[in-house]
Formats: C-alpha cells, structure tokens, sequence
C-alpha cells in the first residue's frame, strides 16, 4: 500500500533528519510511529504527501511513485492520502462545515470552490461525516469557536472526506487532554478499520501508541531502530529508542511521556467534566 | 565591572564608574545643544510679531466669527467631491495594493530575488511622497480636477495598503496552509482558503482606516487645485473672506468625526 525506499532528507542547514528510511504499510493498518523529539517522525509523514521534498529515494503509494510527480500529478496524489495535524490547523475563519469541505478541494475547481458550490454528494457526506465525528449540531459554527477536541473531530472528517486510501496522522493529541486523547485515537482506529484505511500515525505517549496501534515504528535520530508489535516494546528497546538519559529521568518519577504508564492519574475524574468534547 | 568588593562584601552598581562618567557627559552635552538652540532660535525671532500674537489671534477669532452660514449652499458638491476623491482613490489604491502586497509578502512572493524588492520598492516610492505633492505633479500632468486627486490620493494609499497588507499575509499561520495544500487544492484555492481567511480582517480594518485618513487628506487637494472643498479654503483665505474659512473648517471636522465613527463601527463589526 505505502512504501518508503530508502527515504532520505538533508534539511539546507546540513541536519540530516531521516537516514535512509525503508518501511512498508499495507492496506488496513494502523502504525504509530514512536520517537523523541527531532527524531523525524514529522519530516517521515510529510515526505509521504511531499510537503516536504525528501532529498533522495523513492515513496509509493499503491503502484504509483509520489516522489517523481510533477505538480499537478502530486495534486492528484495527494487527493489520496488525507492528513490529520497537531494543532488540528483547521482555517479557523471558515465555518465547521467549510473546514470539512475544504478537503474536497483536490476534486473541485476554483471557481467553484470560491463560490462554495460543492457538488452536492458532497455536502452530503459531509453531512454524514459530521455526524459520524459527533458534530452534527455544530455545522454552522466557526472553526475558532469549538474545543481542541470538537476541532480535531473536524480535521478528522476534513481528511476522510478526501475518501483517501492512506491518512498520515500527525500528534492528534499532543494539543489534548488525556482523555479526548484517547476518544480521539479510538475514533481514529475505529475509522481506518470501517474503511480498512492505512495510517501512519506520530505520537510521542507510548502507553497510548501500545493502546491503539497494532503495529510500532520507533525512530531515532532519522533511523528505524524498531519495527513490530506493541507487545514487543520493552523497556530495553525504549531506551534503544529514547536515549539511556531520557529514559532514567523517567524512571526516577518525572512524567516524561515515554514512560507506559496505563493508570495515568491525569486521566482520572477531573477531567470527567469535558467527556462531551 | 559593576561589582567592586569592599572588604570581602560586594557591592553592586547600575554602572561602572567610566560609564557613570560617560551618561553625565552625554547629559551635559545634550544640555549645552540645546541652550546653544535656544539662542539661535531667539535670536532670529522678531519677538515684537510674538508679544503681538495673542492680540492678533483675538482680531482673527473676531473676524472669523460667526461664521457665513449662507455659505454652506456652495460647498455641498465641493463636499461631495471630497469624499468621492477620498473613496475611489482609497477603492484604486486597494486595487493596486492587493497584488503588489502578494508580492511583497516573504511567504507567498513568485520570486524573493526579482520580484520582491521591486514590490517594496513600490511601496517605499508611493510611502515616501506626500498626497499633497502626488497631486501637484499630477494637476500638471493631467490638468486640475476631481481626476488628479482620485490618482494622487490612490497613489499615495497603495503603499500603506499595501504594506500594512503584506506584513498580515506574512503573520498568518502556515499550518492552515498547510493543511489546504495536503488536500490537494491548487495554488488559487490555496490563497482562497488558507491565507485570504485568515488576512481578511486585517484587509477591512486597514482599507477602514486608509479610506478614513484619505478624508482628511482629500480636504486639502483643493489648495493646489485637485478638486474637493480645498479649492473653497484656497479662494476663501485668498480673498481674506474668514468667516467662510470658518465655516469651511468646521465642515471639514463635522466630516472627520463622522468618517472615524464610520470606520470604527466598520472595523469593529468585521472582527
């Protein structure tokens, strides 16, 4: 479904922020790929849709090569993968229901789509969308007046609208409170196995990347250090992943996100109150 | 170092005392330039013409008082034209200024070599000179009237317009565009819904606040012949008719406070 060949990008400053990254993705899974920070879990994702350009090799998406596409074949490409983001990045002017159109953009001209005549499938499975995510009484409101998790729900529908074969998911709760974290992963997992969606999904909260993923990809430093189950991921192959520094300050009591932890206690009933967002 | 020790305990200062020395001679400088000023200016002042002045105000107040009311019959179009110029030039300079701020703007300029800097040099040419002087040059160009100070104030807008447009188009956060180009929309549709939403506000409030400062500048295109209620202020001063200079100046305020509270209410409602 999604493979990476030998996947390279040298950013201008000389950081070489993926080494050489080969992975596979076939249809209907969910991957969470794990890492610290600037280990290029971000840069992985936007190589697969090129809003970053890898300096060399080769990205396919089914039989296609997305890596040789010229502008408009790239367009077309990226019709096929939708992309969920950390702080959500919904056009925050534009109302719920123009945010999720917007990810019919690919198939709709310009002049249509300035006038907002959408052709009407289309509202319509917006409708549906909408109402799938929990958000069908908030079709009117503006993007900037709903919650982080309300907003996230929009950029979910944004990306499935597309109908793409892949998502490529950005930290979708690194902006979130524990437990919408967790509402929005389920809902995420639970989407890509109705439409058997390929995702690739960056999270740096492992005990949540163990929860929902059926696959782990960790990364450090541009390089696959672990590709398999989350049953596999022990401590010892953690700090392969994190670092042996990061993953001792962990231990000795500080809330670094590595540490799996499944009775975290900031998910416990003070957040109870915001089950409806 | 501030810090000196004094047996053992530190004692800390603001300054060294080199540079204590230094802000006091600067001080004492500053000081000495201004009395020196001072002098020159007394000097070169007839202070006869200044002892003079609060008489001279009074006899001017008194023949300015009251003002011509039956004046006001010919300065309705004048009026009119005023804010006609103030309008279609603020309505050109928008026009003008849209694509050159899309040039200008760092993030979404064609070229950041070729065109850019002829963008903000665009903009720096139309900031640098004067509506006033715009529309002397242009009654000479394109002969005294209305049309001259549509051009002059238009061209003297497109680079405020401009400038304050491009600085919003390059604070607009780029996830947004992001996440419009991620969808596969095309360069068009990525202006439409990744920046102009974002831009918009700022766009309203600043053609506002233009439209509201080329009011004001309209009301003076008059004194060298570009049309509007300065031709009146011209001929009134000239033939020393002050009660109609009054009356003309109160119009022009009557008009400014109507046209800011325009364009607060404006900007207010598109936040």
């Amino acid at each position: 479904m999604l493979r990476l060949d030998q996947v390279v990008k040298e950013y201008k400053t000389g950081d070489r922020a993926l080494n050489g990254i080969d992975l596979q993705v076939p249809q209907g899974q969910v991957l969470a790929l794990i890492g610290p920070s600037g280990a290029g879990k971000s840069t992985l994702i936007r190589c697969v849709n090129r809003l970053v350009e890898p300096t060399s090799g080769a990205v396919y998406l089914g039989d296609q090569e997305i890596t040789s596409l010229g502008s408009s074949g790239l367009r077309r490409a990226r019709r096929r993968m939708g992309m969920i983001f950390q702080e959500y990045a919904l056009v925050e002017r534009l109302t719920v229901m123009e945010n999720v159109l917007s990810g019919r953009l690919g198939y709709v001209g310009f002049w249509r789509s300035y006038f907002r005549r959408f052709p009407r499938e289309d509202v319509a499975e917006a409708f549906r969308l909408l109402s799938r995510v929990g958000l069908d009484n908030m079709v009117d409101k503006r993007a900037d007046e709903l919650s982080g998790g309300q907003r996230q729900r929009v950029g979910i529908a944004r990306a499935l609208i597309q109908n793409p074969e892949l998502l490529l998911v950005d930290e979708p709760t690194a902006s979130l409170d524990p437990k919408t974290s967790r509402q929005i992963m389920r809902l995420i997992c639970e989407l890509c196995r109705e439409r058997t969606l390929a995702a690739v999904v960056n999270i740096h909260d492992v005990p949540l990347a163990r929860m929902f993923a059926e696959r782990i990809v960790g990364l450090r430093q541009g390089v696959i250090v672990y590709d398999g189950t989350p049953e596999g991921l022990s401590n010892q192959v953690l700090t392969e992943i994190y670092g042996v520094e990061d993953w001792d300050a962990s231990d000795t009591g500080e809330t670094a996100p590595s540490k799996p932890d499944p009775t975290r206690p900031k998910s416990k009933p003070d957040v109870e109150h915001l089950v409806g967002m | 170092m501030p810090v000196r020790h004094d047996k053992d305990i530190p004692i800390w200062r603001r300054r060294t005392t080199a540079r204590k020395w230094g802000v006091w001679g600067l001080w004492l400088l500053g000081t000495a330039i201004f009395v020196y000023c001072w002098q020159l200016i007394s000097d070169k002042t007839i202070w006869m013409f200044v002892w003079d002045a609060p008489t001279q105000a009074a006899d001017l107040a008194s023949r300015m008082s009251p003002p011509k009311w039956g004046y006001m019959s010919e300065l309705w179009r004048p009026l009119w034209d005023t804010l006609n110029i103030a309008t279609l030039g603020t309505l050109l300079a928008i026009l003008l200024a849209v694509p050159v701020a899309f040039c200008a703007a760092r993030n979404t300029t064609p070229s950041a070599l070729l065109v850019r800097p002829l963008a903000l040099f665009i903009i720096v040419g139309s900031r640098s000179i004067n509506s006033l002087i715009w529309a002397l040059m242009l009654v000479t160009i394109i002969g005294p009237g209305v049309f001259a100070g549509v051009i002059a104030i238009g061209l003297r807008s497109v680079g405020f317009v401009a400038k304050l447009l491009y600085e919003a188009i390059e604070e607009i956060d780029p996830d947004q565009v992001e996440a419009i180009t991620a969808t596969g929309a095309n360069g068009p549709q990525r202006v439409a819904y990744g920046i102009v939403p974002q831009i918009l506000p700022a766009f309203a409030g600043i053609s506002v606040f233009r439209w509201d400062i080329n009011i004001r500048e309209s009301t003076v295109l008059g004194l060298v012949g570009a049309g509007g209620i300065g031709l009146q202020l011209d001929a009134s001063i000239s033939t020393l008719a002050w009660t109609q200079v009054s009356l003309i100046l109160l119009v022009i305020l009557a008009t400014v406070v109507v046209s800011e509270w325009v364009s607060a209410t404006i900007r207010h409602a598109m936040i």
